[in-house]
């Protein structure tokens, strides 16, 4: 190892097929959990980059591998095709050193396209054979050698569940040449009658074509598109023997039952519902498990570090900042865990086919359906998962619309009002009455979903046809350790991006809570000492430093910036405090929780307990009762339900759409959605 | 002159050519080529979308897109 670290090389490697081509779980296979992400340049497509090592000769080669969006070929129909096309030609940067074209094995022909589209652009290639387990259950031989020599590249067999071929994959990268052969017919470039020498320049000419040239491209690409389907053929004919029929029968029969008037619906309703029931469910024991150790340490630290604010800036700060982050992971990873599974079993295409119909009633597509349901998870990859419907009206609704699903950030601030209004033993029959309860929040989300594309299909022009072609995978036992890399690596990002904007607002928040203006702020410490010589006993010294606390925090510029707004909120029920956690969840609704017990346990360092015990405590100064009843919980829910309180959603949005107008009329819509159903819920009940 | 929204499950056609340029565009390189031998393999609850089997896989698409590739006789 260490005798050749001068020659330590990285080679840039494109990782690029059809979507549907296992693509992404032969990436996880690669890299694991050596992954960053980050951006292309100029969209907010996440640009997944991984790396291994491997070995030439006796020197060590690093890898650089880039997993770009699925496409189906290099004229791309959509944004996300668009992105792997201008990565691949070096649009933006340097191009790769080489490019792995994955395939699936048992669909070949298809994919062989986007592979002589590759070759074609004179950068060295390997063709993957990807899911040949796959290929060989159903009966196919396919003769490997023989495609490496008709398209002049290195040809590898992978499995990618077994790992079986991944060490041949990274030698063979090492060894990849330009191929020899090309699959574009010379005479076609020059019907152009443009100054364009080869097939790369022909492909970066349609990014800045005119009307004309458009029109030209069009028509090459439909010839050259036929030209390669006749070699691919001829290809196909000589190197795979397939079996003449009865092919995917367990995907057939599956399919009966899934796409089925009756069961079809039924099926998916009560796989969302079970979904929902067992991230409550599941859930609940690590999150009792975090809640206890942070309440722990914060106990600890606040008894073995002297009284002070260096110990209450850690305490009620830091460490309530920290548990705040800490405890979604567990809903988080579940959430994405169920999503990567229905995703990759194929069953999220279906659903697509099955929803296509009532979607476009509503002004969407069926491929808005994934998106959609992503949305409960998290806003911001959902939008950008908007991208592959090709029609722009239905791609701007799409994006509209999302932030209204139920996302994840939203679970914590159902979890916690959810366990305020009902009970911890109830249950409907075999159903837990919280999980119901989520479930109903959540169909809530949809139906303001549903009925804001109804209203924007009327008010959204577009003269662009929409259309709906989609393929519908062959179902696929789900590969658990890419699903798991796949979670993994969201859990990362949550807890780095969300994290550090929920930490810093806790420590702002603490300080805003715990400082004032020193006349006001001063004078209420100044009053109560002198009331503190007067009074005797435990209880009645309790009483007053009670008092007390909370008038500093009503001194406190929180409290200051809470009594503001409260006039506005006065009339959905909610006080100043519950102000100051409105305030501070427009930059992230998961700051919510965190608020709450930054607000609480400020000045109150003594008593330590949960968030949860901390609000039911909580009394109506003036008549005494609880602040958090029925009619408040339900109509923060609500308030929760609909509000645009997410700045990296309105970041995406404005940079997908490219328009402040969009972004504008969405944050202006869902707030006033928002308020006018808290104020409807709050005087209903 | 028959297309393909007009096949019945189980059926079999052969696709002839395209009336929309744009559409005949995507399904071509999804492997829609004229000449291809395509089965229609089941019709979405709601009568629409349609799913066909072609070049060995299954591909979907709405009745409208269907109604655009023309087969032969």
């Amino acid at each position: 190892m260490s005798s050749g670290n001068s020659q330590i090389k990285t080679i840039s490697v494109a990782l690029l097929g059809n979507p549907n081509s296992g693509k992404t779980t032969l990436f996880n296979t690669l890299t694991g959990l050596n992954q960053k992400t980050g951006n292309y340049p100029g969209v907010t497509v996440d640009k997944h980059v991984g790396f291994t090592k491997t070995k030439r000769a006796d020197n060590e080669v690093k890898l650089q591998i880039t997993d770009l969006p699925g496409t189906y070929s290099l004229f791309p129909k959509s944004l996300d095709e668009e992105v792997a096309c201008k990565e691949l030609i070096g649009f933006h940067s340097a191009p790769p050193d080489v490019a792995v074209v994955v395939t699936d094995a048992s669909t070949l022909k298809r994919h062989l396209l986007l592979a002589t589209q590759v070759i074609d652009l004179k950068i060295p290639v390997v063709l993957v054979l990807n899911m040949i387990d796959e290929a060989q259950k159903l009966g196919l031989k396919i003769d490997a050698d023989e495609i490496s020599r008709l398209l002049g590249v290195k040809v590898v067999m992978v499995n990618s569940r077994s790992g079986e071929g991944i060490d041949e994959l990274k030698s063979k990268i090492l060894e990849a040449k330009e191929s020899t052969n090309t699959f574009i017919e010379s005479a076609r470039i020059e019907t152009l009658k443009q100054d364009l020498k080869n097939y790369k320049d022909i492909v970066t000419a349609q990014f800045d074509a005119d009307i004309d040239l458009k029109n030209k491209l069009n028509q090459f690409e439909e010839k050259d598109t036929f030209y390669r389907f006749k070699t691919i053929n001829y290809i196909f004919a000589r190197t795979v023997k397939s079996p003449l029929e009865g092919t995917r029968k367990l995907s057939f029969t599956i399919d009966k039952y899934v796409t089925h008037p009756v069961f079809g619906y039924l099926t998916l309703l009560f796989v969302l519902f079970s979904v929902f029931q067992f991230i409550f469910f599941l859930a609940e024991y690590p999150m009792d498990w975090i809640e206890t150790f942070f309440s722990f340490l914060m106990q600890k630290t606040s008894d073995t570090l002297p009284q002070g604010e260096v110990s209450d800036l850690l305490v009620n700060g830091v460490l309530a900042g920290l548990s705040g982050v800490i405890i979604f992971v567990p809903q988080i990873a579940l959430l994405f865990f169920f999503i990567g599974l229905l995703e990759d079993s194929g069953y999220m295409a279906r659903v697509s086919f099955i929803m296509d119909k009532v979607f476009r009633r509503f002004g969407l597509n069926g491929k808005s359906v994934i998106p959609i349901v992503s949305g409960v998870a998290c806003a911001v990859p959902s939008i950008l998962g908007s991208r592959t419907i090709s029609n722009m009206k239905e791609r701007l609704i799409t994006i509209f619309i999302i932030p209204l699903m139920s996302c994840s950030a939203r679970l914590p601030v159902y979890t916690l009002l959810i366990s305020l209004l009902i009970p911890d033993d109830a249950v409907l029959g075999i159903l837990n009455l919280k999980g119901l309860t989520l479930f109903g929040l959540y169909v809530l989300g949809f139906a303001a979903t549903m009925l804001t594309a109804l209203a924007m299909k009327y008010i959204v022009k577009s003269k662009e046809k929409s259309y709906f072609v989609m393929e519908l995978p062959v179902y696929r036992l789900p590969q658990w350790k890419s699903i798991g890399i796949i979670v993994v690596n969201k859990v990362k990002v949550f807890l780095w991006e969300a994290g550090k904007i929920i930490l810093a607002v806790s420590v702002i928040l603490w300080f805003l809570s715990s400082h004032g203006p020193s006349d006001t702020f001063g004078k209420v410490e100044e009053n109560f000492a002198q009331q503190m010589t007067n009074v005797d006993g435990e209880e009645a010294k309790k009483d007053l430093i009670k008092k007390m606390e909370s008038q500093k925090l009503e001194a406190s510029y929180a409290g200051i910036l809470g009594k503001k707004i409260e006039p506005v909120i006065k009339p959905l029920g909610f006080d100043w405090k519950i102000g100051i956690a409105l305030i501070t969840s427009f930059a992230a609704r998961e700051v919510f929780v965190g608020t709450m017990a930054t607000i609480y346990s400020a000045n109150d360092s003594e008593n330590i307990s949960s968030v949860r015990e901390k609000l039911i405590s909580e009394k109506n100064a003036d008549t005494g009762k609880p602040v958090y009843n029925t009619a408040v919980c339900l109509s923060l829910l609500v308030f929760y339900a609909f509000a645009m309180q997410c700045m990296s959603t309105l970041a995406v949005v404005y940079r997908e759409t490219q328009s402040w107008k969009w972004m504008t009329s969405q944050l202006v819509y869902m707030s006033g959605l928002a308020y006018f159903a808290s104020l409807v819920v709050y005087h209903i009940f | 002159m028959k297309t393909l929204d007009q096949l019945k499950p189980g059926e079999y056609g052969v696709i002839k050519e395209f009336t929309q340029r744009d559409l005949a565009l995507k399904l071509i390189e999804m492997g829609c080529l004229p000449g291809e031998k395509i089965k229609l393999t089941k019709i979405a609850p709601l009568g629409d979308p349609i799913a066909i089997e072609v070049s060995g896989y299954e591909l979907s698409m709405r009745k409208q897109e269907a109604s655009a590739v023309m087969l032969e006789d």
